[in-house]
């Protein structure tokens, strides 16, 4: 069959919101692009996990510590199944995470700023996984199949993370005047990166038209971003803080809020390497992996030698 | 009634202390799915320990809860084994200490079970589920080492050297062990064959005529404890008196 016949086949399974699966034929492009963007969102589960892992052993309750380990088992857990995701798309994990390790291949810049005090655990969940949340209800109907799948399952346990974030921030708002002040700080801190999580102003994105015809995306980064600053500007009342934006007021005529500047240069060299954090992030999953290969290649020389006196039980 | 008290104290700085040393694991595993393992392990631990400090917080009856106990006690009142607390080390070291304590609590649960205070039998019930997996996974993983490279025969060599002389203090009776009656010695004794099948299968030797430290259970902790609980009670001791 000729490419331009198949290409229509695909195309017309996409507008017929029917899934592409991994044995199907798809366009290069849109391995590349699915592969690149699920590598990459699990990678981000997966160096999210150091930031709050910065916080287990200093957890200021025994529940609060339990509830944070689960989270980020959680998170270790989105990133196996993530992999797999990938995976049907023809690129082994190993090479993923190589490709991670060399810098190649990119993880969410917001996992690249510090987690300073334990408000920060808070406002990661609030708004750090409310930003994510955007994405990935968008993404539970994105036309590869085994992704959309993932990320129904995903969805669920984030929402869940995104509660326990802002309880964390609701009962230092309203406990001592060291607590609000702590909130106030992590909210200040976390706030515009937070909205730098939606990438690029539409006018500068480079990956975005195909993937809205192709339905990897079904609504623009500046679309995200605006319905992310209206639940969140409501949500900060019941918190009695203040986001750090002067200019964020009600626009009635537009029906959202109207929100400042984003700082883009600052965006542009986290991206680039140059965030508070990159450094020891990538470090910290080099190091695990390194002093991991003498646990994997153990594990591996005894399922063969197990294997291997399998076959010879059976051959006598 | 102190006996009963102190005794559970120790059972919930045992389970505690080897969670927080644990949890250093998670987000450094030497792969995804081992990262997820060690760390529900941990997770039950930390719901050991709570169960512990709520029942010796109802039994002091003075206001104390399970943080204040885990949280504002001092080195010299914590009561667990010198075992949990040495360093996480590498993962063999990691993974034999898992072994050794989870064999331990193992036939622990099962005889508190059978004990005559209804509380401990209870979270012992509960509990037994959690810990007959954990000596399975831990079990496995000792075999998987001890008969996997040469390398990493060596390095469950190393450790072996390391924690079997802490190994002696989880059945050297302290003073409220032995008040209460409970029967080390018959534990001991399932321990130490739970002990010898599973090195015999890793090719690992048992070894023999070690010196056996003792002293966390009364307190008398190595120098590692002061700097666990520093990190562990950051926040309470910083901020007294909140509520999180």
């Amino acid at each position: 069959m000729p490419v331009q016949h198949l290409e229509q086949i695909f195309q017309q399974k996409i507008d017929n919101e029917t899934k592409i699966e991994a044995k199907d034929w798809m366009p290069d492009a849109y391995r590349k692009t699915n592969l690149r963007q699920i590598s990459q969102h699990a990678h981000s589960e997966v160096v999210g996990m150091l930031p709050e892992g910065n916080w287990i052993s200093r957890a200021p309750s025994l529940k609060r510590k339990a509830i944070l380990l689960a989270k980020i088992q959680d998170e270790a857990g989105h990133g196996l199944y993530l992999y797999s995701a990938a995976e049907t798309l023809g690129q082994s994990r190993d090479e993923m995470i190589n490709d991670l390790h060399s810098g190649k291949a990119k993880y969410s810049s917001i996992f690249n700023y510090p987690t300073l005090s334990w408000a920060d655990i808070g406002a990661i969940g609030w708004l750090v996984d409310g930003a994510a949340i955007m994405n990935q209800v968008m993404l539970t109907r994105t036309s590869y199949g085994p992704y959309a799948r993932a990320m129904v399952r995903i969805c669920k346990e984030e929402s869940f993370h995104q509660r326990q974030g802002f309880e964390i921030l609701l009962v230092l708002s309203r406990g001592s005047a060291e607590q609000k002040s702590m909130c106030q700080d992590a909210i200040n801190r976390w706030w515009w990166p937070s909205l730098m999580m939606f990438g690029p102003r539409d006018s500068e994105s480079t990956n975005s038209d195909m993937s809205m015809k192709w339905k990897i995306k079904r609504k623009s980064n500046d679309e995200l971003r605006q319905n992310f600053v209206d639940m969140i500007a409501e949500q900060i009342k019941v918190l009695g803080m203040k986001l750090p934006d002067d200019h964020l007021q009600w626009n009635e005529s537009r029906n959202h809020y109207d929100f400042g500047n984003i700082n883009w240069d600052e965006f542009w060299n986290v991206v680039k390497g140059n965030g508070p954090c990159n450094k020891q992030r990538l470090d910290a999953r080099r190091k695990a992996h390194e002093e991991g290969r003498w646990v994997r290649e153990a594990a591996i020389a005894y399922a063969e030698k197990k294997n291997s006196k399998l076959k010879r039980e059976e051959a006598a | 009634m102190k006996a009963l008290i102190d005794y559970t104290l120790h059972l919930a700085d045992n389970t505690l202390i080897l969670a927080q040393r644990n949890a250093e694991w998670c987000g450094h595993g030497p792969v995804l799915e081992q990262d997820i393992a060690i760390t529900n392990i941990t997770l039950d631990l930390v719901g050991q320990s709570r169960s512990f400090y709520q029942y010796a917080a109802l039994l002091l009856n003075n206001g104390s809860t399970e943080d204040s106990l885990a949280y504002l006690r001092t080195e010299r009142e914590y009561k667990n084994c010198l075992l949990m607390e040495l360093p996480r080390g590498d993962w063999a070291q990691t993974i034999l200490r898992q072994f050794f304590n989870s064999a331990y609590q193992y036939y622990l649960y099962q005889y508190l079970q059978q004990y005559n205070d209804p509380q401990l039998s209870a979270i012992a019930e509960k509990s037994i589920k959690e810990v007959s997996y954990h000596l399975r996974w831990s079990s496995e993983w000792v075999i998987r080492l001890g008969d996997g490279t040469e390398e990493s025969h060596e390095r469950m060599v190393q450790a072996l050297q390391t924690l079997w002389p802490y190994t002696g203090e989880m059945f050297i009776p302290a003073p409220y062990e032995t008040e209460l009656g409970i029967d080390l010695a018959a534990m001991q004794v399932s321990w130490q064959l739970k002990i010898k099948a599973v090195l015999e299968e890793a090719t690992l030797d048992v070894p023999e005529k070690i010196f056996m430290q003792q002293g966390g259970k009364a307190g008398i902790h190595s120098e590692h404890l002061g700097f666990l609980l520093t990190d562990l009670q950051y926040m309470q001791r910083t901020y007294p008196g909140c509520e999180w």
